[in-house]
């Protein structure tokens, strides 16, 4: 990249943040939607306990309920970072 | 009920809620329906002022749902619209007056005088006002503005809205969504400082029912206790008269979306 191309880049548009952070804060507020009170700090918990063993960012943990008819599931997901170690502090993926 | 109940509604203050619900109230009415409308933000009463009768308030919709004023006392007749009526939140008393079953009262009530709509203006927040407002709703506006807290708060409400209202509990047809966009300034929105329609569709994943451009008309209409829907001249006037065809099944193109260039004339003569 020149020194032009550098000079000229503008910042994103204000209007794009304010999407990117909304499109995320409104999936993950709708994703416990109607939850239990409890889920929050359910998945503080278990990310100290898989902190235990693998080094994990609390945005790598997703709880979901889900109704089906007559009973609910609750689905966790961990994504583990990409070479995971036991007790690394190598940064976490996604 | 025979009568069609609508919520405005957001979650969020000072977005438009009560600018929406007489503007609404009125469009409704000037196509020839009987429209009431209600006022739930009990301890602040703010309709009387934007539609105008605020010195003809007697009895308010908490003296109907305690039985100490009829129906008929409480409903402040439109002085430039024979089908229209307001009724007017309490003052004084404080919001848990209401209960679900005055509400009910009250709105089966209106059914049975031959109303065909009732909009129920919503106060702000996801309390017990906010709560009853929509309760009963078969369709719910819900106002939003391009901005952040306010798109947020409105996927709040349509949460709620989709679970914690009569026809979800009872299982029936769900409600009736729509989204109505105000304060829009499309000077902002070309320049990518402000949320465009399609931003707030997407986020919210459901379309708008109209959009109403931010306008200096809506203050001088509130000034002077006239709902912006009948200043003619004015884009938010005309933007809500777009939303009250809609509401009612008419398809209309969105307007005022584009960055207007004023002509030689506005801008000598100003407009």
């Amino acid at each position: 990249m020149g020194i032009l191309d550098f000079l000229k880049r503008r910042p994103e548009p204000s209007a794009v943040v304010a999407k990117e952070r909304l499109r995320i804060i409104v999936a993950q507020e709708r994703s416990t939607r109607g939850a239990p009170d409890y889920l929050p700090l359910l998945r503080n918990e278990l990310l100290e306990v898989i902190k235990k063993y693998v080094h994990v960012d609390i945005e790598a943990i997703n709880i979901n309920v889900e109704r089906d008819s007559g009973h609910e599931i609750l689905e966790l997901s961990v994504a583990l970072p990409e070479n995971a170690k036991p007790g690394t502090t190598a940064p976490a993926a996604g | 009920m025979t009568a069609e109940i609508i919520v405005v509604t957001s979650g969020k203050g000072g977005v438009g809620k009560t600018t929406t619900s007489a503007s609404l109230a009125t469009g409704l009415a000037i196509q020839g329906k009987k429209v009431a409308v209600i006022d739930f933000d009990v301890g602040l009463r703010n309709l009387d002022l934007i539609m105008g009768c605020e010195r003809r308030v007697v009895y308010d919709f908490v003296n109907v749902v305690h039985g100490e004023a009829t129906l008929k006392q409480a409903l402040i007749k439109d002085k430039r619209y024979e089908t229209l009526y307001v009724l007017a939140a309490s003052q004084t008393r404080d919001k848990d007056a209401l209960t679900q079953e005055g509400v009910e009262k009250v709105l089966q009530g209106l059914s049975d005088e031959g109303f065909d709509y009732v909009v129920c203006d919503s106060p702000a927040g996801i309390e017990k006002g906010a709560h009853l407002a929509m309760y009963f709703a078969d369709h719910a506006v819900v106002v939003v503005n391009p901005e952040v807290s306010s798109v947020r708060d409105s996927d709040r409400i349509l949460g709620l809205l989709a679970s914690k209202t009569r026809r979800a509990e009872k299982g029936e047809d769900a409600i009736k969504q729509h989204l109505l966009l105000t304060r829009y300034n499309p000077a902002r929105v070309a320049v990518g400082e402000m949320l465009s329609v399609k931003d707030v569709e997407d986020i919210l994943g459901i379309n708008v029912v109209g959009v109403i451009p931010e306008s200096e008309n809506v203050l001088a209409a509130s000034n002077s206790g006239v709902p912006v829907i009948l200043d003619e001249n004015s884009y938010a006037g005309q933007a809500y008269s777009d939303t009250v065809a809609r509401l009612l099944g008419e398809e209309r193109p969105l307007r005022f979306l584009e960055v207007q260039k004023k002509g030689f004339f506005q801008r000598v003569f100003g407009g």
